[in-house]
């Protein structure tokens, strides 16, 4: 271990954790020691970790606030999901049809990031903010208004209701304006959702120490004297906004392929869940992003565990929010846990 | 560096603790109930009592607890008392899920729910993977009761739209009728494809059909309007109340008196505060339930809740009493015993739901077809002076 550098024994220690914690829920649901409860939010905690992780991308390394980043995970869910209900018949292997899927999904999902933040990124201030919550609302807008079905001539489309697609009586409405998707074959599992995260990690990690990474952060740090040195502002601030689009799609198709039901709501892909994966990166830490993942984890599985108190478990899960920001954030704490660790350090080197 | 790799560490074995923890207390649920398991039966209930939604899943959960009560008090099913355990969904198909797994480790043998329609389909899903028998008392969408495993109290949602225009036709309410719907809702734009449809065989003409949305009901001006300028005798209104007094209220600002026709999302109009009652004569409604029905048991569930929950009961909560009513005849019918796996239990009462007959507060000698429907007849329902009154 001493030849490693510093970055990459962190990392390994990221990896390291994503798959123990793996290995041990693996070899728990094999004992038959988790609930079903738990057995449930596996795949959804493994979504919410990749929004998590991608989010800090543009927040944490990229400086840029974004708050739309359910938007991004919306147009991966219905893209991916639209294409698997087409293709569930055409193409039988769950494998196969689920890699297709989460390429269309990222694709998608990477193209409107692209879109987006070609005019935004190019201005200095909050503007980013401002366009990314609006995109948020417009997707799940459009997604409510969306009417597409399919018979044997082909795709109908309409924004006014199923019923003008004219469709031909063996035709089947595909989205279903506010009602979504429904059918979707539940393809994600917790072995393949394990390894996206994996995947995830691996992109964001490597990108952020990289030339590029270090381009990024420079011009999060300093915009002048980054431009001042020849780095493509917009171009870096593109990528790091486009792989962060595109991871969120990642999970969008996770999410889509674990439920039989797809509805936009403000609940699952407006402006709530933004905020939600917001909170997640911000408790977890800004630009820290194994303090995300643990965050996700933690975040996700609180208000679940704490069902046994029905009526307060909102309320316990609003205090614990608040404690994690004081603990983080707030001077004093900071200052209180220097003096630990400084008092810490002292005993181990008296020790040695 | 140090430090960070403590409080990492630190929040790691935090989060480990709230797993085991929470592993532990679901052991000890299952264990207590494994050692209780042959003398209650469990049932659960999946609605939303937080977020925007939660009106209806108090009413479900407040209904459905009124019902075990009484049965406990008359001796519980086959001999044996219900425990009842109702579980928050939020309104959203991923935590109704997690909802579903939590009853299904606490042990339950019958599922009540879910109360909101998407959340049903996500669950109807998992329910029929597990086998687990499963009775929505007010998720309206068709593809609720998809498996044989799934029932529902009320009426799905094409059914209301047909047995509307079919109403509409039959009595020759008027020759040109407008809908007005909210667009973003799935119940209701449900309705109003099932309504056209219907409207083509009926003698009346849809003139104008305009779409609201939950981010705009609160000026129903230009929907009204073209309704008037087209000529509408009728104005069919499938939403909920809470949007139709303030349509009701904006016709009458602009002069506008055609009749309004609504489905069951109505009932329950005459309580909005500040609303004037008189608006609303001669508006008309599908309605399974009327709490000012004069009807002996109806008046004996009214009175009850009222004195328990302080409120009047809506159809969700009826609806939600007759679906423990209709599993304890079920379970009665098909000689349920809590030692049975639910996956027997479910097997038994997917036969027995359609052999029986309840005398519900939504219906008499209601019945279910093996498609998971069930048998009435809607009755409609008239507003006259300021009171809730049956159309013969």
């Amino acid at each position: 271990m001493k030849q490693l550098n510093k970055t990459t024994k962190s990392n390994l220690l990221t990896y390291g954790m994503v798959v123990a914690l793996f290995g041990i829920m693996q070899a728990l649901v094999a004992t038959g020691n988790v609930s079903s409860l738990l057995k449930g939010l596996l795949v959804p905690l493994c979504a919410y970790i990749i929004l998590a992780v991608s989010l800090n991308l543009t927040v944490g390394i990229l400086g840029e606030l974004s708050l739309g980043h359910a938007g991004f995970m919306c147009v991966g869910a219905f893209t991916s999901a639209f294409f698997s209900k087409c293709v569930a018949d055409a193409i039988p292997f769950a494998g196969i049809r689920y890699l297709l899927a989460l390429l269309i999904g990222a694709a998608s999902a990477g193209i409107c990031g692209i879109l987006i933040g070609i005019p935004v990124l190019r201005l200095k201030g909050d503007y980013l903010a401002i366009v990314t919550l609006a995109f948020g609302e417009i997707i799940k807008n459009i997604v409510n208004i969306l009417f597409i079905g399919r018979d044997e001539n082909g795709f109908h489309f309409s924004t006014k209701d199923s019923l003008s697609l004219g469709l031909s009586p063996e035709g089947e409405v595909i989205v279903n304006g506010p009602q979504g998707i429904t059918g979707t074959p539940q393809d994600s599992s917790f072995a393949v959702s394990v390894i996206l995260i994996l995947v995830t990690l691996f992109i964001v990690l490597n990108l952020i120490h990289s030339r590029s990474g270090r381009a990024i952060m420079a011009i999060r740090d300093n915009r002048i004297a980054a431009e001042s040195v020849g780095i493509h502002i917009t171009k870096y601030k593109l990528m790091a906004f486009s792989i962060s689009a595109a991871l969120a799609g990642i999970g969008g198709v996770i999410y889509a392929h674990n439920l039989a039901t797809l509805t936009a709501q403000p609940k699952n892909f407006g402006y709530n869940m933004s905020i939600m994966i917001l909170v997640f990166v911000v408790l977890g830490g800004i630009g820290n992003i194994r303090g995300s993942v643990i965050a996700a984890i933690v975040l996700t599985l609180l208000p679940e565990m704490l069902r046994g108190l029905s009526d307060y478990r909102m309320l316990i899960y609003a205090v614990v929010l608040i404690a994690m920001m004081l603990f983080n954030w707030s001077p004093k704490a900071i200052e209180l846990r220097e003096k630990f660790s400084a008092k810490w350090k002292r005993g181990k080197q008296k020790e040695a | 560096m140090k430090f960070k790799k403590v409080v990492s560490a630190a929040l790691v074995a935090v989060l480990a603790v709230a797993c085991m923890s929470g592993c532990g207390d679901n052991k000890d649920g299952q264990a207590s109930a494994g050692g209780s398991g042959g003398d209650v039966v469990k049932i659960g209930g999946i609605g939303p009592v937080t977020g925007s939604a939660a009106v209806y899943g108090m009413a479900v959960k407040n209904g459905a607890e009124l019902a075990v009560k009484e049965i406990n008090e008359a001796g519980g099913i086959n001999g044996k008392q219900i425990e009842f355990d109702f579980q928050d969904d939020e309104n959203d198909a991923e935590k109704a899920v997690n909802a579903y797994n939590t009853l299904k480790d606490w042990g339950t043998h019958a599922i009540l729910g879910t109360v909101t329609s998407a959340p049903c389909v996500a669950v109807g899903e998992v329910a029929q993977a597990d086998n687990i028998f499963l009775l929505t008392p007010s998720g309206t969408a068709v593809d609720c009761v998809k498996y044989d495993n799934a029932f529902r109290v009320c009426f799905s949602d094409p059914m209301q739209g047909l047995e509307s225009a079919k109403y509409i036709g039959d009595n020759n309410l008027a020759a040109k009728v407008a809908v007005i719907y909210d667009s973003s809702d799935v119940y209701s734009s449900g309705i109003y494809e099932a309504f056209v449809k219907e409207a083509k065989n009926q003698n009346f003409e849809i003139v104008a059909a305009e779409a609201f949305t939950k981010e705009s009901n609160s000026d129903f001006s230009v929907q009204l309007q073209k309704a008037k300028d087209a000529g509408a005798e009728l104005v069919f209104l499938p939403f909920y109340y809470s949007e139709a007094s303030l349509v009701l209220k904006q016709a009458a600002g602009m002069n506008y008196a055609p009749k309004f026709f609504g489905c069951d999302g109505m009932d329950g109009i005459l309580a909005v505060k500040g609303f004037d009652a008189n608006l609303a004569n001669d508006l008309m409604f599908l309605s399974p339930f009327t709490p000012t029905s004069e009807d002996e048991a109806i008046q004996k569930f009214v009175t009850d809740f009222q004195e328990s929950y302080g409120d009047t009961p809506n159809q969700f909560a009826a609806d939600a009493y007759d679906g423990i009513y209709a599993i304890k005849a079920a379970m009665e019918k098909a000689n349920v015993t809590p030692d049975m796996s639910t996956s027997e239990i479910c097997d038994a009462l997917k036969t027995a739901m359609t052999e029986i007959t309840i005398d519900g507060v939504t219906a008499k000698s209601l019945t279910w077809q093996s498609s998971g429907e069930p048998s009435k007849e809607p009755m409609v329902v008239k507003i006259a002076d300021g009171d809730y009154a049956v159309v013969e």
